[in-house]
């Protein structure tokens, strides 16, 4: 339904060309969930924002690729019909719900413009509408609330209205942008929940974009991970959990901490920077920052290769060269957390 | 928003009281002795005492304060000492021009600011920015005595499409009233368009990469109705500040204008009682300008109340 092709997003700065999304592709089926992790600063934002053309041009431009949705390309397609698009066909929830709403007009009004924008309704049927989304979304006494201001919400009451402005038009793809990274942990669980029944109840396809890995465990069909503006690694969720062959992706799980495991065992941190997106390091992108780095991956600059079905990662170790640096690695942590 | 109005209503009385001690000390900060003052150095000492009797300056302070206060509140300012006219009618006679320059250079003001601003904002990554940027400053830099003898040499000698100087009451005509009143509306609209129109393109700019913005395109609205809706209410709660502090000093502006355009207004009453040292004159004009400014930042408070609503329910 929706593809991403090739695409480039590239920001310029008076530093030089920031290359935030570089050749990036992959495809979203309907009443599919696919998790875009990485760390701040992998692109995952602008990549979610270029979907919807919603960075500012310039100084964004995308130099190559495609945005396919339903076979139209959405980088070539008219103001017009980008606007058709936009909230009714995809849309997109952000970050920040205390800020996302417009603070000087009513909840109900906000609701009724998303609904009114896609659909030529009367007031009374957009307001009809806007209860319903209310109810939707879990918002006690909606009726009520829609005469309210954004200021007399909550952060998670906030962050619902904002999926109810985001499904006024029944779109067909809904991008969530680390929607509960501003919420605390319950109203993030409660969130996600609200998604998760959204899509049964409609079947729209939703791209997550996180940096917690938790969450995307819960929620996700498909995982890509990135780094540097590049997806580094894609597959199942148990692909990339249990049979990652990606240093990067290994070295985020292993910098969470676990539930289950002997609290012997350190955490270890991802050692060094992101790397710089202007002048970016010669071979692989991550190979400064690898553990795992070989003199040959400071030259080569791996391309995604099928290590599974629907499982590709980029790095040009063998899965068994992978497998004896891992353990080699946790036999020195082991050493390092006895002495 | 009653809770609000009246705890706004309650601020002024402070105001007041110090702006009332201020108006009143004006007569007894001048040195010397007032009355002798206002008669001129060749009176004579009876006709000295006669008018400190008259001005009741042969009282104590306290007693002349609220006396005076208390006058004031039964809407009398006193006297004329030159014309012996009540000083209350006398300001009430000049107010109509005054207010006239004022309601029509206000109107250029927004007229013009406020589609500016708007046109930059929608514009804001060519050319037309920095071009504002620079027309903005100077307009609001501009020495209105020199820009208003600029225009008069200019559009009332050179090409006399427009009257040099005068007044003509609306009473007897609205559009020989507003013909009158274009230059110096424009002269003193000047400097507000710079400030205003300045002022709302920041705060439009500030708004335009707001999340709620974001949120707004995301809705799939023409980017027209994003500026004029979302980002325009926006930008106008820190604007109304400087609209307000600009009406007040729109009347400021007027002392100079009504004297270059010999406008009968209460700034050149002003400057008259000023030659003529007709302190009670001076007193009731000067409260009158401050009773002014109080109520314009009252009303900003108020609309303030109006076009935010986290302020409004605090």
């Amino acid at each position: 339904m929706l593809e991403i092709k090739n695409l480039k997003t590239y920001i310029d700065t008076e530093n030089g060309t920031v290359k935030a999304v570089d050749d990036v592709s992959f495809q979203i089926k309907a009443g599919e969930t696919i998790c875009i992790v990485g760390e701040s600063g992998s692109g995952k934002s602008v990549l979610a924002h270029s979907i919807m053309q919603l960075n500012p041009s310039p100084p964004v431009f995308h130099p190559e690729g495609e945005i396919l949705f339903e076979g139209k390309n959405l980088l070539d397609v008219s103001e017009k019909e980008l606007r058709r698009v936009r909230g009714n066909e995809i849309s997109m929830i952000f970050q920040d719900p205390m800020s996302s709403l417009n603070p000087v007009f009513r909840v109900g009004d906000q609701l009724i413009e998303a609904i009114r924008s896609h659909e030529k309704v009367s007031k009374k049927a957009a307001k009809k509408r806007a209860l319903e989304l209310l109810t939707d979304v879990g918002i006690p006494d909606p009726e009520r609330r829609l005469h309210d201001y954004p200021h007399q919400f909550s952060g998670g009451m906030r962050q619902r209205v904002l999926i109810a402005i985001a499904l006024a038009g029944r779109p067909k793809v809904l991008i969530a942008d680390e929607p509960t990274t501003a919420l605390d942990v319950t109203i993030q669980a409660q969130i996600l929940e609200l998604m998760r029944s959204i899509q049964k109840k409609y079947g729209t396809a939703i791209i997550l974009i996180t940096h917690d890995l938790g969450v995307v465990a819960q929620i996700a069909d498909r995982v890509l991970v990135m780094y540097s503006g590049r997806i580094v690694e894609k597959g199942s969720v148990s692909d990339i959990f249990y049979r990652s062959t990606m240093p990067y992706t290994w070295s985020l799980l292993r910098s969470l901490p676990r539930i289950d495991s002997d609290t012997s065992d350190r955490l270890i941190p991802i050692q060094g920077q992101p790397s710089n997106l202007i002048d970016r390091p010669k071979g692989c992108h991550f190979s400064p920052r690898c553990p795992f780095a070989t003199k040959a991956c400071l030259e080569i600059d791996p391309s995604l290769t099928e290590r599974g079905e629907g499982h590709w990662a980029a790095c040009i170790l063998s899965e068994e060269e992978f497998f004896n640096k891992k353990q080699e690695f946790e036999v020195n942590a082991q050493k390092g957390a006895v002495k | 928003m009653l809770q609000y109005t009246i705890r706004r209503l309650i601020s002024i009385i402070p105001v007041m009281l110090v702006v009332s001690i201020i108006v009143f000390m004006i007569v007894h900060l001048t040195p010397g002795n007032p009355a002798y003052l206002i008669l001129g150095e060749d009176s004579s000492a009876e006709a000295v005492q006669q008018l400190e009797e008259q001005l009741g300056l042969n009282q104590p302070i306290v007693v002349q304060f609220f006396d005076w206060v208390i006058n004031v509140f039964k809407g009398d300012l006193g006297e004329s000492v030159y014309s012996s006219e009540p000083v209350l009618s006398i300001i009430l006679d000049r107010i109509g021009p005054t207010f006239s320059v004022m309601l029509v250079s206000m109107i250029f003001t927004l007229v013009i600011a406020i589609p500016i601003a708007i046109f930059v904002v929608w514009k804001r990554q060519t050319v037309l920015d920095p071009l504002f940027i620079s027309a903005s400053l100077l307009g609001a830099s501009i020495p209105e005595f020199w820009f208003a003898m600029l225009l008069v040499l200019g559009l009332g000698v050179s090409v006399p499409i427009f009257p040099v100087a005068g007044y003509i009451p609306i009473a007897e005509g609205f559009l020989s009233w507003l013909h009158h009143l274009i230059l110096p509306a424009f002269v003193l609209a000047t400097v507000e368009i710079g400030l205003i129109s300045r002022m709302l393109r920041d705060g439009m700019l500030e708004a335009v990469n707001q999340d709620y913005t974001k949120t707004a395109r995301a809705k799939g609205i023409k980017e027209s109705a994003v500026l004029m809706k979302h980002v325009f209410a926006n930008a106008l709660i820190p604007t109304t500040t400087v609209i307000g502090v600009t009406i007040a000093g729109l009347l400021g502006g007027t002392v100079i204008i009504e004297t270059i355009f010999t406008i009968p207004g209460i700034g050149q009453l002003l400057i008259d009682s000023i030659h003529r040292r007709d302190y009670p004159v001076i007193q009731g004009v000067v409260l009158f300008i401050a009773v002014i400014y109080v109520v314009i930042n009252l009303l900003v408070d108020l609309l303030y109340g109006l076009l935010d609503p986290r302020i409004r329910y605090d």
